[in-house]
């Protein structure tokens, strides 16, 4: 079977874009991530969308965007799995180049989150966990998060400073990235003044809500040299589930979907943890990001913590990760993350990072959560 | 019956809608399938592991330990006014864990990880529909010695 390789790649600014429609949004990623191909809209077979349909009032959203982007009558469809659908849009991308169906495939993920009024939002926050037996006591999404930091921190001795270690270096990163929501430093003083959202985490803790878009355009090994004098291989593509409801996991210190997704990229890549020099994980909380560490295999299982502190997932450390910004500071368009994280992995594959630039990276990570830990993804990027 | 299950529900319909009468009866309910034993908290109507439809309920004791927990300041819809609310995940003894608020019989301070815990049945009873859930209370407290819900 071909190779997929990534021949061009897109990004437009993340933030409260209140000056543009998601399909608007949508439109800056494709047209950036063509001119970075250098290729016409003409030779794309398809487009895959990674979204979440209830923050948009247009329903179907794969059809309005197919339109915008002037890709009608070629194929198109939308992707689910809540936070990792811009991942399951990749996937099933591969997919369809892997099986031979198409050649060039545009993956979009996009995301508006911000039209929303704020009762919207709240009421939504209520059912993001299993409905039946945990909702009905007003679980919330950084509430989940808050349990598996409380456990972590009473099983492997994790502690305040070292989740908020996380924060403060991913808004230093942030802070250099031009699409970034946050392009502030913070430190672990004014983290620890923010307002408490679910103890111990404070509003630091907590990635924020963004509109936004990214494009990755795949195509098969033989396009992908014809079209690319760089491309970056799609070597790995890991996807594994974990229980919806938080009562039916063995544990709550770490993700069981991550390490699977992790395990089954690793073999098809042929690679290891340690051969992984840049990452971009799922810090949409900042202890999700030690457990990624963790379930990654980049530190031992309960040695994420002091992995942060000692600056080992900055660069110069064993491996940078989210020198982006992450979810963090960057901001999370629940939709666009997966793809914006396959950006980013490719941009430092081709040694075009910028000041942000990991040296002498020849193999990159990305880690793509839905939900708590419901779904995730992993990726494995190689250059030639 | 189900919809009397949560503050907020959900899932008004479901096969093992008869939790929601035991519990306002006071009684804890797992599921037990009846072709192969195998038992879950919470309940479910199809086995797991054998995937027969055929179950029964049975009571379960309710005693635990702490798993984690969480004081949720930031609520959703349906939850501000009783925000904050701490949130805990129990081992039950006889297997499964449950998901509640801590209740009265024990103080924000007093609340570790690994302590024994009882899962109580309760009522709202300021309000004027039929609301039940259950809450984490100190080990020992019976659902009857508990008259103020959350």
């Amino acid at each position: 079977m071909t190779r997929v390789g990534i021949v061009g790649v897109g990004h437009g600014v993340f933030g409260r874009r209140s000056d543009a429609t998601v399909q608007e949004l949508a439109f800056e990623a494709f047209r950036d991530a063509l001119e970075d191909a250098a290729i016409d809209r003409d030779v794309i077979d398809a487009s895959v969308i990674g979204s979440v349909p209830e923050y948009h009032k247009q329903r179907s959203l794969a059809g309005v965007i197919q339109e915008y982007l002037g890709l009608v009558p070629k194929p198109t469809w939308l992707t689910e799995v809540a936070c990792a659908s811009g991942s399951a849009a990749m996937r099933t991308a591969w997919m369809s180049i892997k099986a031979g169906v198409h050649d060039i495939v545009a993956v979009i993920g996009c995301q508006k989150m911000t039209e929303l009024s704020t009762a919207e939002i709240l009421a939504l926050m209520g059912r993001v966990g299993e409905v039946q037996w945990e909702s009905g006591f007003g679980t919330t999404f950084p509430g989940y998060y808050a349990m598996f930091a409380k456990r972590h921190m009473h099983e492997y001795g994790t502690t305040r400073e070292q989740l908020l270690d996380v924060a403060v270096k991913n808004h230093f990163y942030g802070a250099k990235n031009p699409y970034a929501l946050f392009r502030k430093e913070i430190t672990r003083e004014k983290a620890m003044e923010s307002e408490e959202v679910a103890t111990p985490f404070q509003v630091y803790d907590c990635c924020a809500n963004a509109d936004g878009a990214a494009c990755v355009i795949l195509a098969s090994e033989e396009r992908a040299k014809e079209i690319s004098t760089k491309p970056v291989w799609l070597d790995g593509i890991g996807c594994a589930t974990a229980t919806m409801s938080v009562l039916r996991r063995p544990s709550l210190v770490g993700l069981p979907s991550a390490e699977k997704a992790a395990a089954v990229a690793y073999e098809m890549a042929g690679v290891g943890p340690e051969d992984v020099r840049v990452a971009d994980v799922h810090d949409c909380f900042t202890i999700a990001e030690i457990m990624a560490y963790e379930d990654l295999g980049f530190c031992k299982k309960g040695e994420g913590g002091p992995f942060v502190a000692e600056r080992q997932t900055y660069i110069g450390g064993k491996v940078a990760v989210n020198v982006d910004g992450g979810l963090k500071a960057k901001g999370h368009p629940i939709g666009a993350t997966g793809v914006s994280m396959t950006y980013e992995i490719a941009k430092q594959l081709r040694g075009e990072a910028g000041e942000r630039q990991v040296p002498d990276v020849d193999v990159g990570l990305t880690h793509n959560v839905g939900g708590i830990g419901q779904y995730c993804f992993v990726q494995v990027m190689k250059r030639d | 019956m189900f919809k009397w299950f949560g503050k907020v529900n959900y899932t008004p319909y479901t096969k093992v809608s008869d939790f929601a009468q035991y519990l306002k009866d006071g009684y804890f309910m797992g599921s037990r399938c009846k072709k192969c034993g195998a038992t879950s908290f919470p309940p479910r109507a199809d086995c797991e592991q054998c995937m027969s439809g055929d179950f029964e309920f049975f009571e379960v004791s309710g005693r635990g330990r702490v798993h984690t927990f969480t004081k949720i300041v930031a609520a959703p819809t349906g939850f501000e006014d009783v925000a904050p609310y701490i949130v805990g995940v129990i081992d039950l003894e006889e297997g499964g864990k449950a998901l509640a608020w801590f209740g009265d019989s024990i103080e924000e301070g007093d609340i570790e990880i690994g302590m024994e815990v009882q899962i109580v049945p309760q009522i709202f009873e300021e309000l004027e529909e039929i609301k039940v859930y259950y809450s984490i209370e100190r080990l020992g407290t019976t659902w009857s010695k508990v008259s103020s819900a959350h």
